[in-house]
């Protein structure tokens, strides 16, 4: 068991991937002339973003999978996309205030995009606490799944009113995202290289799962044999 | 099926008459809520009409989760849950059963907190009366389509009532800021065609959460 | 009339049930006996739709059920929890499950069946009031009130008092009579060998011992479950 080669050849791929994105975004992307080099964290904040609602997916199909063939395999994935999910939700929260405070003077906008962002961090946590609350793995994999597929369902519909909430309550700050030809490049870099980091982190993850499903069947036969 | 759909809701409404336990501590609850609001809004009492909807909202939704903790719990005493799994119904008809029950409770909660919400804070409302019952009514229902299904969630675990919470209030955000938005409508700008657009959002909340809870709810309740 | 072959039912790292086979008959009586933790919940509770195996295969023949909802109409569960609304009168309580039942009923019918239990006069009465061994009555009639073909008893006899097991004892040998196929857990050997056609005992998850009482005499099985018991 182990690293298998796909593994390690995804592993050196992410590296490469992670060291070319920091190169784009730092050095090669041109300087954008009102927020000056501070908007370069755009390049990680937004990638970050996208995978995060990839992961959200990934947790439901995982989720239906698992609820349809009942095979752990699937709760396993469904458990590591959504901490890997997390993780980059987090991302995305901590970047945002880190450019918001000082180009608006705020830590925070309850603009869309941010506060859909918290909302979705927030199903994320619910997921992997409902998960942590259930002693039973086969149950605590169909409970969960069918909260994840709530959350999923849900995420649209809050993007969506919360959209409708600030166009009645307009704020002051308007959220720039615009980007320039020039930029291209270094955002679909990074997000390529997230993408890839993404993958790699939900394998290894997985990996460490099905370990653990694996020690609980020995676990069994152990008991078994008593 | 409509027919076991109410005798499930019928029999929740008849042991909640009994002892009247959920009801009695969502409305004290509801109306601590509104103590607590008006201390807290001290600063802006000029302006506490505007803050109203949220307020309300706000007393709705923890009272309402209250009665669906015990809309499960009723079922552990005795293992009452096992006596309804042995029948044989669809699973989601429990669901559509328990989900009518707490929406009754909740509305019978939101009347009594508004009465009190009326006086409170000093305010007159007659002809929007009408117009509140149905945002009260839809939000409820939106409220208690997802409610229902993640109460059933969180009685599968540790935690239970402790849990409810954490895992539904960010579901139902999107139910809370209609909500809140349509009762704001009402009271404060009375421009009722502006209702539309949050009542619909809030239909189509309740429709596809209620489908989608029909379907999952034996994976929740299997062992 | 119930095929179970080679049962597993896990709990984590727990197995409750290894591999379970065994065949009982349509009308057969069968008395599951075994330790505590030895499987005889779970297994009931398999055969009641309650819990899913993990693997192996259950299946109820003639009548074949077309769908597991329909499997459950078939049979009626009793563990020693009541599954009784403690608030609700014992009238009330049946008449709930009758309506889920779909069962015609009339209150008329229900009073019956309360009579029947033995608890005449007193169906209006909330059953928080009731005994333990009165409450135990009424769950039977609730367990049973849709007539079912299969009869699943969990250690119905925990709690009963002497008038409690003389009912019970004589409402099983009823249901023997009517042809039922009843599998009853208990700890109570020469009841349960009173009662059976076959002794099943399972331990650690498999079933260990299956014989049928005219293979045996009381004394014997008495002695050779003795003896697995010691073997563990």
């Amino acid at each position: 068991m182990g690293k298998s080669r796909f593994d390690n050849v995804l592993g050196i791929l992410v590296l490469v991937g992670v060291i070319v994105a920091l190169y784009m975004a730092f050095l090669q992307a041109p300087r954008e002339k009102t927020m000056g080099d501070l908007q370069r964290i755009f390049y990680f904040h937004v990638p970050a973003g996208m995978v995060g609602l990839v992961a959200l997916a990934v947790n439901f199909l995982a989720s239906v999978m698992y609820l349809a063939r009942k095979n752990r395999w699937w709760d396993s994935l469904a458990l590591s996309a959504a901490e890997i999910g997390v993780m980059f939700m987090t991302i995305v929260l901590v970047t945002g205030p880190i450019w918001a405070k000082p180009v608006w003077l705020v830590w925070w906008t309850w603009s869309p995009r941010l506060t859909s962002s918290l909302l979705l961090w927030m199903l994320y946590v619910a997921y992997l606490l409902v998960r942590n609350y259930v002693p039973d793995p086969d149950r605590r994999a169909a409970t969960s799944a069918v909260f994840g597929i709530v959350a999923f369902i849900d995420a649209p519909i809050v993007w969506f009113s919360i959209r409708w909430w600030r166009d009645l309550h307009p704020s002051p700050m308007i959220e720039t995202g615009g980007l320039s030809a020039a930029m291209r490049p270094a955002f679909w870099t990074c997000g390529a290289a997230f993408f890839l980091l993404f993958i790699y982190l939900v394998r290894r993850r997985l990996f460490l799962e099905t370990a653990r499903h694996d020690v609980e069947m020995l676990g069994r036969h152990v008991e078994m044999l008593r | 099926m409509l027919a076991k759909i109410w005798a499930i809701f019928r029999k929740d409404m008849l042991v909640e008459l009994r002892t009247k336990d959920s009801l009695n501590a969502m409305l004290f609850f509801g109306i601590v809520v509104l103590v607590i609001f008006n201390f807290a809004l001290e600063p802006v009492r000029e302006s506490i009409r505007a803050a109203v909807p949220g307020v309300l909202w706000v007393a709705f939704v923890f009272s309402g989760t209250l009665g669906l903790n015990r809309m499960f719990a009723v079922e552990r005493e005795n293992s009452c849950l096992q006596g309804l799994l042995m029948v044989p119904i669809d699973r989601g008809i429990l669901y559509l059963g328990k989900m009518l029950a707490a929406s009754v409770f909740m509305l019978i909660t939101e009347a009594v907190v508004f009465v009190f919400c009326l006086v409170f804070f000093n305010l007159t409302v007659w002809k929007e009366i009408p117009w509140l019952a149905l945002v009260f009514l839809v939000g409820t229902l939106g409220f208690t389509s997802v409610g229902t299904l993640l109460a059933a969630v969180a009685a599968n675990t540790r935690m239970r009532e402790v849990l409810l919470p954490l895992i539904l209030f960010p579901v139902v955000l999107p139910i809370i800021v209609n909500a809140v938005e349509a009762t704001g409508i009402v009271l404060n700008t009375v421009d009722y065609g502006a209702l539309r657009l949050p009542l619909t959002f809030m239909s189509v909340f309740t429709i596809v959460f209620a489908t989608v809870a029909y379907l999952l709810f034996d994976f929740v309740l299997e062992d | 009339m119930i095929e179970a072959q080679g049962l597993a039912k896990y709990f984590g790292r727990f197995t409750a049930l290894r591999s379970l086979t065994v065949s009982i008959g349509k009308g057969e009586f069968i008395s599951l006996f075994g330790r505590n933790g030895a499987g005889k919940t779970t297994f009931l509770r398999i055969v009641a739709g309650l819990s899913r195996p993990s693997s192996g295969v259950l299946k109820i023949l003639n009548p074949q059920p077309q769908s597991p909802q329909a499997a459950r109409g078939l049979m009626g569960y009793l563990s020693h929890n009541t599954a009784l609304y403690l608030d609700l009168t014992a009238l009330e309580n049946l008449r709930f499950y009758g309506e889920l039942h779909g069962l015609p009923h009339q209150d008329s019918e229900l009073e019956r069946e309360i009579e029947r239990v033995g608890l005449a006069g007193r169906g209006q009465e909330p059953v928080r009031n009731y005994s333990r061994g009165m409450q135990q009555r009424l769950a039977i009639a609730r367990a049973f009130l849709h007539d079912p073909l299969i009869l699943l008893l969990d250690e119905p006899f925990t709690g009963l008092d002497q008038a409690g097991t003389e009912f019970l004892r004589g409402y099983l040998a009823g249901a023997r009579r009517d042809g039922k196929t009843c599998i009853m857990a208990t700890h109570d050997v020469p009841l349960g060998y009173e009662l059976a056609d076959r002794m099943v005992v399972i331990e650690k998850g498999v079933v260990a011992l299956d014989l049928s009482k005219s293979s045996v005499s009381l004394d014997e099985f008495q002695s050779r479950y003795g003896d697995l018991a010691k073997e563990s």
